[in-house]
């Protein structure tokens, strides 16, 4: 496949597409698809054949169009409507009014902040492309930018271009992913590989499994150059088997690319080549993490070992190995495409570009969403979010997931970068975003998120496996208002042990949320200690 | 010199830490000299004195009575040693946990016994679904590990006690001494 | 003047000097000096996991804490091994294997000859303040020769370890996760029945605890012998 083979795919799609007066686009992903959008799809198809309109509307399915709270969603092109809540049966109408008024009771406003105030790059065809056909995904850019890697660059600019992004790991931690590209290159090592961490799994995230089943393409496209960039000849995408509809779009993705010679020997006639492998995971939270990750992936029980070594360094079987996540792998195609300086014009200084985030909870738009960094916390939830429905008053927002924090109203103003969040005790994380209002409690919220550390901790480790269920249990305390203030300050230093003493980031980050609930609802925690009175306890 | 008034107690327990308490021998006619044994199952007092130095507390808290003694206990006494591992750790009355209240009581008393099946009721107090250490609910002073604690180590953490010292006990005793 | 070699490198613990080889840990370096760092899944001979925490040392100026037992020491690293700090999580890792499962010393059959007991004494645990968990474990009895008993199981991996790295056998494993985590043997077979087990008794020697012991011990008579496995893992590495 040369450049201008391409040229000539995206050229013949975009033609393809013109030809028709509509586009009508049905939400396939797995939000909307609960809600029957396959059926939408299917109505829509046999109605237009119905009325003969083959040649004049096009019907296809896309992945996610972010508002989930108004799903399905059906978007029509060029018009640029958008219609909520969609059924099969609202179906004959659309088609009724095509160029004419639209359905006024479904139409969705998108001069709304939640539109207008994001910023696409990873999500940037979601909603757009058809996640199972190659040639869309061509058609709007795609496969352009490892054409241009392989053809005018060679690996030490590949990372070069990365490292001049700014873009740190999307996964959490934050790790500036060129650096991590730039060891992986350095080791030493006759394989190296080239891993996908698509082992989602903060209660109420979806960021991952949405961009998998959105835009398949763009991750692999991202995969195969940073395989390039490191020299790797294999690589692996860890999902969780939990995530059917993700598998099966990111498996065509995989045939499409090795039919047209992205993926394989030789890859666009040159001496670089790259293979890519899709694992199950079976489940377990702690395989996100990444040696844990790795150690699945080769076969073993799913649990994480010290580092170092790193797995820059000694990853899958020993061999130098690059594990980035999907978010991660789905920004580089437009980095390589635009330049590493037109995606570090967004953001913040240390914390470039945009992300995408899950937001969720006690929030009227409910969604996934994608936000320059640097956007405060008030921003999203109050603009992009459209604030606390029924009338409800704001609490916090949790960010982060199980390893991350409760924040309260008094610093939404917060930009959301990586240092920002991990000042206040909570943390970027994977793009997890509860908000939650004010009739939560926080000790309930704290042992919610607990009980998910407590059951995922893999048992390795003494602070985490036996530490966090003693946490669960103080908390259990508060909540039967049967705790004293000696239980505080074991709750206190138990985290505090449990946070310095485990061996991954899994047990690290689980006091997260009882820190962040001591720290800034901590009247919650003294109103529930039972004041010992020796009269009281005789009666 | 005034009298440190001393109370031992025997709870959910074999007694064995008391006989070991006796092992000190001829020591206890000099200990006498300092303390006066105000309450145990030693001597005849039917009621828990008021204003006791030392309480040393066997057992471990397995019924309703128990809680009831403990805290009249906590509430009168100055410093209450947890003696002995049931006091520490419940130890043997503790290996009833994981099966249950109603699933033990059922196991010894209806299972096994062919002639008259049934739990007893009638004056007995009620078992509290744990047996658990001491400091689970109240407040202890000094823990006293042991299964029993030596009487050597009775004997020096006593007269450390009575000194108004708090002594070591980790390099005198440990869990299952 | 005297440079270090480039595989040699020296560094202090608790103030004080100490120089090591380029495969030495931080925990071999301190007990050839006499000094204590406790640990319960460390065993010399089979490989380092560094997962009970208690081995844990400071990193002074970063704070950082890293397991002694698997972390090999850095040119010009001041290593602090004894803290208040240490010694209070110290305390908590024991405090919370207690609580963990049901360790009854007193009708114990390690019963002073138990690590995870002197470890407790050593650290002045003498009570835990955590609530018990009490779970509910079974024993197992049915390999002729031994028995296991997981509610003295500390989940060191110990056994784990040695079967698989010195008998290569790899009989042991555990399943679930998190408390309910449990060493089994093969794919969860009664121990008699494993096809696998050579019933050499490695795993029961050294076990840190009374989980795994010979049958037919009583109270306190299960004393553990370990003195075969320097020596075999040294054969196993093709040493002299």
């Amino acid at each position: 496949m040369t450049n201008e083979e391409l040229v000539t795919i995206a050229e013949k799609e975009q033609e393809q597409q013109k030809q028709y007066r509509y586009r009508i686009m049905v939400c396939s992903s797995t939000g909307c698809l609960s809600s029957r959008s396959d059926e939408i799809l299917a109505a829509l198809e046999s109605e237009v054949k119905q009325r003969g309109l083959e040649n004049e509307v096009f019907v296809k399915k896309v992945g996610c169009l972010g508002l989930c709270a108004a799903g399905p969603i059906v978007s029509i092109q060029p018009d640029g409507i958008l219609y909520r809540e969609m059924t099969p049966e609202d179906v004959p109408a659309i088609l009724d009014r095509l160029g004419g008024e639209p359905l006024e009771e479904k139409l969705i406003d998108t001069s709304e902040p939640f539109f207008t105030r994001q910023k696409k790059n990873a999500l940037e065809n979601a909603g757009v492309v058809d996640p199972e056909r190659i040639e869309d995904y061509i058609a709007s850019g795609g496969y352009s930018a490892l054409i241009k890697v392989l053809t005018e660059l060679n690996p030490a600019e590949v990372i070069q271009e990365v490292q001049k992004s700014g873009l740190r790991g999307r996964g959490g931690a934050g790790y500036p992913t060129g650096l991590k590209w730039s060891t992986v290159a350095k080791a030493e090592g006759d394989q190296k590989f080239v891993v996908c961490n698509a082992d989602e799994g903060d209660p109420g995230a979806f960021m991952d499994r949405s961009i998998l089943e959105s835009d398949p393409h763009r991750v692999l496209e991202g995969m195969i150059v940073a395989a390039y960039a490191v020299g790797a000849s294999q690589g692996y995408v860890y999902v969780r088997a939990e995530y059917p509809l993700a598998v099966k779009r990111f498996r065509i993705a995989i045939r499409q690319a090795e039919k047209m010679g992205f993926l394989g020997q030789n890859i666009c006639g040159t001496p670089f080549s790259f293979k890519v492998d899709v694992r199950l995971g079976a489940g377990a939270f702690v395989c996100g993490e990444e040696t844990a990750l790795l150690q699945s992936v080769e076969g073993n029980r799913g649990m994480p070992r010290l580092r170092p070594p790193y797995p820059a360094q000694s990853g899958l079987f020993g061999k130098p190995t690059l594990v980035n996540n999907v978010e991660t792998y789905a920004n580089i195609p437009a980095i390589l495409r635009n330049g590493g300086e037109w995606f570090a014009q967004t953001g913040t200084e240390k914390s470039k570009g945009t992300k995408v985030f899950a937001l969720t909870g006690k929030v009227k738009n409910t969604g996934l969403i994608e936000v320059p960094m640097g956007i405060t916390l008030r921003e999203i939830v109050y603009e992009i979010g459209g604030g606390v429905p029924d009338g409800r008053k704001f609490k916090a927002v949790q960010t982060g997931g199980p390893s991350g924090g409760c924040i309260p109203e008094n610093l939404l103003d917060t930009p959301v970068d990586y240092e920002s969040l991990k000042a206040l005790g909570s943390m970027m994380g994977s793009g997890g975003m509860i908000v939650i209002d004010d009739r939560s409690d926080m000790i309930d919220v704290a042992r919610y998120f607990m009980e998910f550390s407590m059951e995922e901790s893999c048992g390795k480790c003494v602070p985490c496996r036996v530490g966090t269920v003693q946490l669960y249990n103080l908390l259990g305390k508060f909540q039967r208002k049967e705790a004293t203030e000696e239980d505080l300050q074991t709750l206190e230093e138990l985290c505090d042990l449990v946070r310095n003493a485990s061996l991954c980031g899994l047990g690290q980050a689980a006091p997260n949320p009882i820190l962040s609930t001591l720290k800034y609802f901590r009247e919650e925690y003294l109103a529930k200690i039972r004041k010992p009175s020796p009269v009281e306890e005789e009666a | 010199m005034k009298k440190i008034r001393l109370a031992t107690i025997w709870l959910d327990g074999c007694s064995g830490c008391h006989m070991s308490f006796l092992d000190i021998d001829e020591r206890l006619i000099e200990l006498s000299d300092r303390v006066e044994l105000v309450f145990s199952p030693l001597v005849d007092a039917k009621e828990f004195p008021e204003d006791v130095d030392i309480t040393l507390v066997e057992g471990a808290l397995g019924t309703e009575e128990d809680l009831h003694k403990i805290r009249k206990i906590r509430e009168r006494t100055k410093l209450l040693v947890a003696f002995g591992d049931c006091a520490v750790t419940a130890n043997i009355p503790s290996m009833r946990n994981p099966f249950g209240r109603d699933e033990m009581l059922k196991s010894l008393y209806v299972e096994t016994d062919a002639l008259n099946p049934q739990v007893p009721a009638q004056s007995l107090p009620e078992l509290l679904p744990r047996a658990l250490p001491l400091h689970h609910y109240v407040h202890v002073d000094v823990f006293l590990p042991g299964c029993p604690p030596s009487a050597n180590t009775i004997y020096q953490v006593l007269t450390e006690l009575i000194e108004g010292r708090i002594p070591d006990v980790n390099t005198l005793t440990r869990f299952g001494a | 003047m005297m440079t270090p070699t480039a595989t040699v490198k020296t560094f202090t613990i608790d103030g004080k000097p100490y120089s090591a080889t380029e495969d030495e840990t931080i925990l071999d370096v301190a007990r050839e000096n006499g000094i204590d760092i406790p640990t319960l899944c460390h065993l010399e001979g089979i490989l380092p996991t560094g997962q009970c925490r208690l081995c844990m040392v400071e990193i002074q100026g970063s704070g950082r804490l890293v397991p002694a037992c698997a972390t090999k020491p850095e040119e010009g690293m001041e290593i602090v091994t004894d803290n208040p700090r240490l010694r209070n999580y110290r305390k908590m890792i024991v405090e919370l294997l207690f609580s963990e499962r049901n360790h009854i010393c007193a009708v114990c059959v390690s019963n002073g000859h138990c690590e995870l007991q002197s470890v407790a004494q050593k650290l002045g645990v003498n009570h835990v303040r955590f609530a018990y968990l009490h779970p509910r474990f079974m024993l197992d009895g049915s390999h002729p020769k031994y028995e296991v008993d997981h509610n003295r199981c500390i989940l060191c991996g110990r056994c784990v370890r040695v079967c698989e790295e010195i008998e290569g056998a790899h009989t042991r494993d555990l399943r679930n996760r998190g408390i309910r985590t449990m060493v089994i043997t093969d794919f969860d077979t009664p121990w008699g029945e494993s096809p696998t087990c050579t019933g050499c008794g490695k795993c029961v020697h050294v076990c840190p605890t009374g989980a795994l012991a010979e049958k037919g011990k009583s109270v306190a008579e299960m004393a553990k012998r370990r003195h075969f496995l320097p020596y075999l893992a040294l054969r196993r590495r093709g040493g002299k």
